[in-house]
């Protein structure tokens, strides 16, 4: 019945079964046009097919949530004083992959499109990458090109990058993860919708002129798996990120001149899928035609024209009688603009090219596509992994004090400094704390006491391990970065990177995934306002390891009240929060640094506790709000003696312990149990904060002491601290040398 | 001078409470074009902060008056396409701009405004790639070489300043006469130095000659500097020392 080959419908990622669908839906068969803007709606990265019934577990509602999932371009939250917040997190890491400069560029002017049509103003970005290993030539050349992407685009918008971060793993050689995180502000009454709104509303076209780069860069690039880079290359945007900062200018002025019906980026899909994304918003159809569309190549087809992913291009909705106040804006700011077309009534996109009918399709079909839910397998590999029996693994032949200088040597670990002095992280003038200061960014609002706060994590190893709960922690973690600063979490975004999720024990990671990260929102109370999801992330077969990662953003009416990692004072203590004695049990090293650095080994099953890990937050957060800490810092990656060595070399002070290792010194140093925060205080405040523990439940433990230039640990660990900063500090440049 | 209508890059971050000018308030012009970003910085520290009369003055602006100071601020001005300044030189503003400096008015170029001071023949010199070929952006250390200008009368000859920067292309250069000129004249007002103000190449961020991160002119009115002063006035930026470069032309304009 199809008079379409199926290997002509897998190079549009489209099924037979959803070509006899599509059939079904117009009664006939969709021309060459209609069948391409099927392909790029009914796409993973567009339609979610695969992902859409998962991401409801999410909770996704609460008191602050203005825009919830999936609603609009990106999750809106109310934060008091008639403001709300804007943010979203997304991935550009095919396009990375393929081309890294490019594609971490137009990744970031993606992600600031989408603040962008909230009517909101851009204040901050970070980003979560992800490499293999550096001492493999392509990935540094991956490495490079993304970074110089971030800093080259990032830079020239004038929206300061505030944090993220980065990890190395050899799942991801050849198949980089860069998701850029993008926070808005905006006045809560000044939201804007991505609608068309009522019919007889006219659609502006504004911005980059249309090419034909990235043509089907949503269905083909993003949705299924590809054997060579160089065949995707022509599927890779180029950026402009000068038009984007003038886009942002010429946007906020029409937002604020109270004229505009409705604000829409030009994302994935292009004008197929901003178009009729907003046509569905407002319950319309649409008329437009394609023969209006400023170009920069000749003889553009209405295929090319309707499926290009040009960069820097916004649609803007307005009354007719507001028409001439907005172009007005955008001829100030010196923009280009055509009138596309209008809304109308009926849910037709009819499409024409110089009034001549091209498509004709129903807006609905196109915006829910078939969803798929499939039946997960459990990777017998990780499975076997987790059940590893830690207890009988050899103590290493190293010393401790060598094991930490390694650990410390490490990319997941060292410094990140050599990246970030490469982004402008000041801009705006609103960073308090700026990245590698602390666990998380901490931006102030003018006009206001409030700060937000800024984090994003997510372990891939955890997650391969044990997907339900290393999604939980993913949580956690990004959550409890959040509060070290001193900020409460108020809700989250995130970017879902996985493989083929048409392999069942991928999909397994997928659907565990989000039942654990719903299980730690529904425990630590957090919404799931926005997010991305990046699947078939696989080279030649191999997936990635399953990588959620999530963005916390945090609230604090008192920035003044923040804690750094880095100690403070001679003198002050520091205490553990969250443990009463120091885990030396060798199940604390599942899924660790530690075990995949010394022992080549990725196992055990890690786990979290997530009442506790609600309470130790929540007690942190009350010791910052009182004054009491002077700095705060989770343990992660690494464990009790990175973290107590990171805040060391941040201070630039020694510290003393005063406490004993009962069991394994390896668990009890590097191990890498959930929930735990080292924290220093001048003496005199340690009452209060025992009281607050006391009151809260908390575990706490005093750990010893800021004092003299030397760490000193248990183990036993001796190290001088100026040699710890200095490996530290040039390890990731060594590795890229 | 026009404010932008609707007063655009503050439209959707809230100002602060519209600060009761004091009566001796002086006149600021910070000039807007099209990929400047930190235009709103500067208005921020000199409207908000230092609680001066700070205007927008929107690029394609032919004349301008009633101003006393003129700013020119920091970004990628028509994307620094061709040469950082090189295009922004030829808007319609910048004659204007010339006319006021070559009348002995005040202005500062921070970053690319210092870009477009050259290009534009106000100030000699090029700005070019830094040497390691990276952007920057960190806190460095300026030593105030003079301290009987415009600029730097609130500061002392020898004080270090701590200011940040952020610039790709911030590497000065100029001819071997040029700079002798510049030395000889006491233009070069700031050098990047160590925290204890010792001008070392290791203090020096981008390969600067000599070292310099600022020069005015032979007439001492017009100041170009690659580190962001108005990122630097207050404490919670995590330092205020900006406030002696912009309390120096108030001090300076209040002489008058």
């Amino acid at each position: 019945m199809s008079s379409r080959s199926k290997e002509e419908l897998a190079e549009l990622a489209l099924t037979e079964q959803e070509y006899r669908r599509i059939i079904d839906l117009l009664d006939r068969e969709p021309n060459d046009l209609e069948l391409g803007i099927f392909s790029a709606l009914w796409s993973e990265h567009c339609g979610y097919k695969h992902s859409k019934p998962l991401l409801r577990l999410l909770p996704s509602s609460g008191p602050r949530v203005l825009s919830e999932l999936g609603q609009e371009n990106a999750g809106a939250v109310d934060i008091g004083d008639g403001l709300a917040v804007v943010f979203k997190i997304e991935s550009h890491n095919h396009p990375s992959a393929v081309e890294p400069l490019q594609g971490a560029a137009t990744g970031v002017g993606g992600i600031v499109r989408d603040i962008l049509a909230m009517g909101a103003r851009p204040i901050a970005l970070l980003n979560s990458l992800r490499f293999g290993p550096l001492d493999d030539p392509n990935n540094r050349h991956l490495f490079n090109g993304v970074v110089g992407g971030i800093s080259w685009y990032g830079n020239c918008i004038g929206v300061p990058d505030v944090g993220g971060e980065i990890a190395f793993s050899n799942s991801y050689s050849g198949n980089p993860l860069v998701n850029a995180l993008c926070v808005g502000l905006v006045e809560s009454e000044r939201l804007v919708s991505a609608t068309v709104g009522d019919q007889g509303n006219l659609l502006i076209l504004t911005g980059s002129a249309t090419g034909r780069d990235g043509i089907h860069g949503a269905s083909t690039l993003a949705s299924r798996t590809f054997e060579s880079d160089e065949e995707m290359r022509p599927t890779v945007q180029v950026g402009n990120p000068f038009l984007e900062k003038v886009l942002i200018e010429a946007c906020l002025e029409a937002a604020a001149s109270g004229h505009l019906v409705g604000l829409q980026d030009l994302g994935a899909a292009g004008l197929s899928g901003s178009t009729i994304e907003a046509a569905d918003r407002g319950q319309r159809g649409i008329r437009i035609d394609v023969g209006r569309v400023h170009r920069r190549e000749d003889a553009m087809s209405p295929y090319e024209v309707m499926l290009s992913e040009s960069q820097e291009r916004m649609l803007l909705v307005v009354k007719p009688e507001s028409k001439d106040k907005i172009t007005a804006i955008l001829e100030k700011w010196d923009l280009p603009w055509v009138v596309l077309g209008e809304s109308e009534e009926g849910r037709r996109a009819r499409i024409f090219e110089s009034g001549v009918p091209v498509a004709d399709l129903p807006v609905q079909a196109l915006t829910e596509p078939m969803l798929y839910r499939l039946e997960g397998v459990p990777s017998r590999e990780a499975e076997e992994a987790a059940a590893y029996p830690l207890h009988s693994l050899p103590l290493p032949n190293s010393s401790p004090t060598q094991v930490l200088l390694n650990l410390l040597e490490s990319p997941n670990i060292a410094s990140r400094e050599s990246v970030y002095r490469q982004y402008d992280t000041q801009v705006q003038t609103n960073t308090v704390l700026t990245p590698g200061a602390a666990d998380a960014a901490l931006i102030r609002i003018k006009g206001t006491n409030k700060g937000l706060a800024l984090a994003t994590d997510g372990n891939g190893r955890y997650c391969w391990l044990d997907p339900f709960v290393g999604g939980a922690i993913a949580v956690a973690e990004a959550s409890r970065n959040v509060s070290c600063v001193g900020a409460e979490p108020v809700a989250l975004t995130d970017c879902l990177n996985f493989g083929n999720p048409e392999r069942p024990e991928i999909y397994h990671q997928l659907e565990q995934g989000i039942r654990g990260m719903a299980e730690a929102c529904r425990v630590l109370n957090l919404p799931v306002v926005s997010g991305n999801v990046s699947l078939y992330n696989e080279t030649r077969g191999d997936a990635i390891f399953p990588t959620p990662i999530v963005g916390a953003l945090g609230l604090t009416q008192n920035v003044d009240r923040r804690a750094g990692t880095g100690f403070r004072q001679p003198g002050h203590l520091v205490v553990l929060l969250g443990a009463s004695t120091i885990d030396a049990s060798a199940e604390a090293l599942a899924g660790s640094e530690y075990l995949e650095g010394c022992h080549n080994l990725i196992a055990g099953r890690p786990s979290i506790d997530l009442d506790l890990e609600a309470k130790v937050q929540a007690l942190c957060r009350h010791a910052i709000s009182e004054g009491l800490l002077a700095s705060a810092h989770d343990c992660s990656d690494g464990g009790l003696a990175v973290a107590i060595a990171e805040s060391c070399i941040l201070g630039g002070l020694g510290f003393t312990a005063n406490f004993n290792i009962e069991g394994r010194w390896d668990a009890a140093l590097f191990g890498e149990t959930q929930s735990r925060i080292v924290i220093s205080l001048p003496p005199q405040n340690l009452p209060r904060l025992q009281a607050l523990a006391n009151d809260a439940n908390v575990p706490i433990v005093n750990l010893g002491k800021v004092s003299g230039d030397t760490i000193t640990l248990p183990g036993p660990i001796k190290l001088p601290l100026q040699d710890a900063a200095s490996i530290w500090q040039n390890a990731l440049p060594n590795a890229l040398s | 001078m026009t404010p932008l209508p609707n007063n655009t890059l503050s439209a959707s971050q809230p100002a602060s409470p519209t600060p009761t000018l004091p009566q001796d308030a002086k006149k600021f012009g910070i000039v807007v074009f099209p990929g400047s970003w930190s235009d709103g910085d500067c208005h921020h520290a000199l409207g908000n902060v230092l609680q001066q009369d700070a205007r927008y003055l929107w690029h394609k602006e032919t004349s301008f008056s009633n101003v006393d100071c003129i700013i020119l601020p920091g970004g990628f001005s028509y994307g620094d396409y061709l040469r950082p300044g090189a295009i922004a030189r030829l808007s319609p503003v910048m004659a204007a701009v010339a006319r006021f400096a070559n009348n002995g008015g005040l202005v500062l170029g921070i970053c690319n405004g210092f870009q477009m001071l050259c290009e534009a023949g106000l100030l000699p010199g090029v700005l070019m790639r830094n040497n390691h070929l990276e952007f920057r952006c960190q806190w460095t250390n300026l030593l105030v070489e003079q301290a009987d200008t415009p600029f730097t009368n609130a500061c002392t000859e020898g004080q270090v300043l701590h200011v940040p920067i952020s610039h790709g292309e911030g590497s000065y250069y100029a001819d071997d006469e040029t700079l002798d000129t510049l030395e000889s004249n006491g233009q070069v007002l700031f050098r990047y130095c160590t925290p204890e103000g010792k001008v070392t190449p290791e203090s020096n961020p981008n390969g600067s000659l000599n070292n310099i991160a600022g020069i005015t002119n032979k007439n001492g009115n017009v100041l170009g500097m690659m580190p962001h002063p108005e990122r630097c006035c207050e404490e919670i930026m995590g330092g205020i020392d900006g406030l002696s470069i912009f309390g120096s032309i108030i001090q300076s304009l209040s002489g008058k």
